[in-house]
């Protein structure tokens, strides 16, 4: 749909963000600007849940290309991040090659390492893609996966290319857009920071947090909304081990309306809470008579 | 825009002088980003200067600063705050200089470590006297011995099992390697390489007491802390007596002889009363998601003289055991016989502690160290405290008579 050097200055990046329903601040925007026109990678941190994974998704509906996402884990490695053989094929063929009687040592190797027996993992295909525009590839939560891996992703971000031993170097005609993500449950190497463009989303304000409320869940009552929003708020600024994020509070709001809900009360709060906080300690902490004060907070905040 | 460009190097400086990490060609990245921006806009231009020239959330703030100092307009807007104030005087910082700790080091490093129990002799000898005396009563010489002996401590952190893989010699077939191996005998799998999981050492995070009653054991615990920490990586260190602080900086910059003077000083709290709970509430608020405890072996240094709330401190013991791999208080009372844990504090602890160890002699040092190195590196390694279910006192007197 949309070729990426369309995205020709900073409101552009902006429109279309909000055609995905993405409700995407002047910082970021321009962040995003800037990863597409410089063809640097983003790296994204915030707290989780503040909308970091989505902004690769819409970025990638919006230019009309293929979302590639690599979710990181402890011990990634290169058989589930970049390629692997697929052996069972590869021994099926050799069987195949002797019932043929055409077993030769040098074309076997040959064969039996190319293209065909080949499992492309995320990395190798977001620089394979074979279709003409560049996918966007999402490295989800970097700061899981160990330093090993983190590394390795340096080297690949620095040439986009992927070297594969029995194969040979396979090389980005188009490199593709980068956004990495992380919830900085550990810092990121410098060396890898400095590659990137750096953009720290924060918890929303309430105003942004409405904004994106009334984007994502279109059909949720604006009184309900504006309530629900004003309460997640009030309850970022109360002492808790795990405060809840932008997709709690979308989740939440979901759940009310699925529940035909339309007002935020004490006895709503406490049915629905386990949706917001999923902490025992958290819960009880706000449980009771905590609730009917950030109501009342709430209250007072949305009509301000 | 070469007066623009001349401004913008200067800027860089200014940064770097702030104690951004501005790499060396970023500027060029800025000048071709500026060519697609609006420059009349401020806020686009911030925005782009931001997002390339920080990488860090803690440099957000300073660079805020900066760039409204820097690129302030003609009139009005003024900043209240001097950069210096701001952190220019990390530039000026007082200079790093190696004293008898630092030579001291030096030479236990290239020293062969020996383990202690074999470099003292089988007799009743000084050096086996001070193994089993309680720190409190060191005298000032025998605590400089001691501390040469502590830094001589044999300790090989507990490693885990990673979920990586290396080739070789272990129980899983390593297909990737047969394959290749096999296309060198048409096609014939005639040797089976196999592999096995990697090990890696395990982080270590310690929690010491620096409050008024453990003011006795104080200094050797904290040499005990830098013998641990220095040279190994994953090693955190806090103290706490009130308040918590955060010591792994200290430790990688200052010598074991100069932390209690730094501490005296920055550490306000030292010496103070004992609030554990809120303390370890602040760990797991501030600390524990950035620093990722799930995998580590935990030291809680504590006497159990605690004036806080035994909710408070239940409640953070029960979080902080689910979260880590093993949760080890060291209790330096534990040494003497009539030791009873019998204190608000300690009684509400207790029930989330895996091990209940003494630490009050250079002994029990070296009997924790052959405990951590014995720890499963599997992933499971919680088990119900050996003196936490009633009979406390039977309990601790064994474990302090086993070590003494």
């Amino acid at each position: 749909m949309t070729d990426p050097m369309r995205a020709d200055s900073i409101d552009a990046v902006h429109t279309m963000l909000s055609a995905q329903h993405y409700v995407a601040d002047r910082g970021l925007a321009t962040s995003i600007f800037l990863a597409l026109r410089l063809g640097r990678p983003l790296l994204l941190e915030g707290e989780a849940g503040v909308g970091k994974t989505e902004v690769a998704k819409a970025l990638a509906s919006a230019l009309g290309t293929e979302l590639i996402r690599l979710q990181c884990y402890e011990g990634l490695d290169v058989t589930h991040a970049v390629y692997e053989w697929n052996y069972a094929r590869q021994l099926l063929e050799i069987r195949l090659m002797e019932a043929g009687g055409t077993v030769d040592r040098k074309a076997a190797a040959r064969e039996l390492f190319s293209d065909e027996f080949l499992i492309k993992r995320p990395l190798l295909r977001a620089l394979d893609d074979g279709s003409g525009s560049p996918p966007v590839l999402l490295i989800d939560e970097l700061d899981r996966a160990d330093e090993e891996f983190e590394g390795y992703l340096l080297e690949l971000l620095s040439d986009f290319q992927i070297s594969i031993p029995e194969l040979g170097t396979v090389r980005a005609s188009t490199p593709p857009i980068v956004i990495i993500t992380s919830n900085r449950t550990r810092e990121l190497h410098d060396a890898l920071k400095r590659r990137c463009l750096y953009c720290w989303i924060d918890y929303p304000s309430f105003e942004k947090e409405l904004g994106i409320v009334t984007a994502r869940v279109p059909d949720a009552p604006t009184h309900l909304a504006t309530q629900v929003t004003a309460f997640v708020q009030e309850l970022r600024t109360a002492e808790l081990y795990k405060v809840s994020g932008v997709s709690e509070t979308l989740d939440w709001i979901a759940a009310l309306v699925a529940l035909d809900r339309d007002e935020l009360d004490a006895a709503t709060v406490d049915e629905t809470l386990g949706i917001i906080l999923k902490n025992q300690e958290d819960l009880d902490a706000i449980r009771g008579e905590r609730v009917q004060t950030l109501l009342n907070r709430a209250a007072a905040r949305s009509r301000s | 825009m070469s007066a623009l460009f001349r401004n913008l190097l200067h800027f860089a400086r200014l940064l770097h002088g702030l104690g951004l990490d501005v790499p060396a060609g970023r500027m060029v990245d800025v000048g071709r980003a500026l060519q697609n921006v609006d420059l009349g806009a401020r806020a686009d231009v911030y925005y782009t200067l931001r997002s390339l020239l920080v990488h860090r959330r803690r440099d957000l703030a300073v660079f805020d600063e900066a760039f409204r100092v820097f690129w302030r307009p003609v009139r009005g807007d003024r900043t209240q705050l001097d950069l210096r104030a701001l952190g220019e005087r990390r530039k000026f910082g007082a200079p790093e200089m190696l004293g008898p700790v630092g030579d001291h080091d030096a030479t236990t490093a290239q020293a062969p470590v020996v383990q202690i129990q074999r470099t003292a002799p089988a007799s009743a000898s000084s050096q086996e006297a001070l193994r089993t005396k309680d720190f409190s009563e060191f005298t000032a010489d025998e605590i400089l011995e001691a501390e040469r002996m502590l830094s001589r401590l044999e300790w090989a952190p507990p490693s885990r099992r990673t979920h990586r893989w290396r080739s070789g010699a272990g129980a899983v077939l390593d297909l990737r390697q047969a394959l290749r191996a096999s296309t060198r005998h048409g096609g014939e799998p005639m040797v089976l390489p196999t592999r096995r999981r990697r090990t890696r050492t395990r982080p270590l995070l310690l929690l010491c007491d620096v409050s008024g009653s453990m003011e006795g054991y104080t200094r050797m615990l904290l040499q005990f802390i830098y013998g641990v920490s220095v040279g190994r990586e994953r090693v955190e260190a806090f103290v706490f007596a009130t308040r918590l602080s955060r010591l792994t900086a200290l430790l990688a910059r200052r010598g074991a002889g100069r932390i209690l003077t730094h501490l005296a000083r920055h550490v306000p709290d030292l010496a103070g009363g004992t609030r554990t709970g809120e303390a370890i509430r602040t760990f797991h608020r501030t600390w524990a998601r950035r620093l990722g405890v799930r995998s580590a072996v935990v030291l809680l240094i504590s006497d159990g003289w605690d004036r806080g709330d035994p909710d408070l401190l239940r409640e953070g013991m029960a979080r902080l055991q689910r979260s880590c791999h093993r949760l080890i208080w060291l209790n330096p009372l534990l040494g003497s016989p009539s030791y009873t844990p019998a204190t608000r504090g300690m009684r509400a602890a207790l029930p989330f502690v895996d091990d209940f160890l003494p630490a009050h002699n250079l002994a029990s040092l070296d009997a924790l160290a052959s405990h951590l190195n014995a720890l499963s590196a599997r992933a499971v390694s919680h088990g119900v405290a050996p003196f936490s279910r009633g009979g406390h006192a039977p309990a601790a007197t064994v474990a302090a008579t086993s070590w003494n």
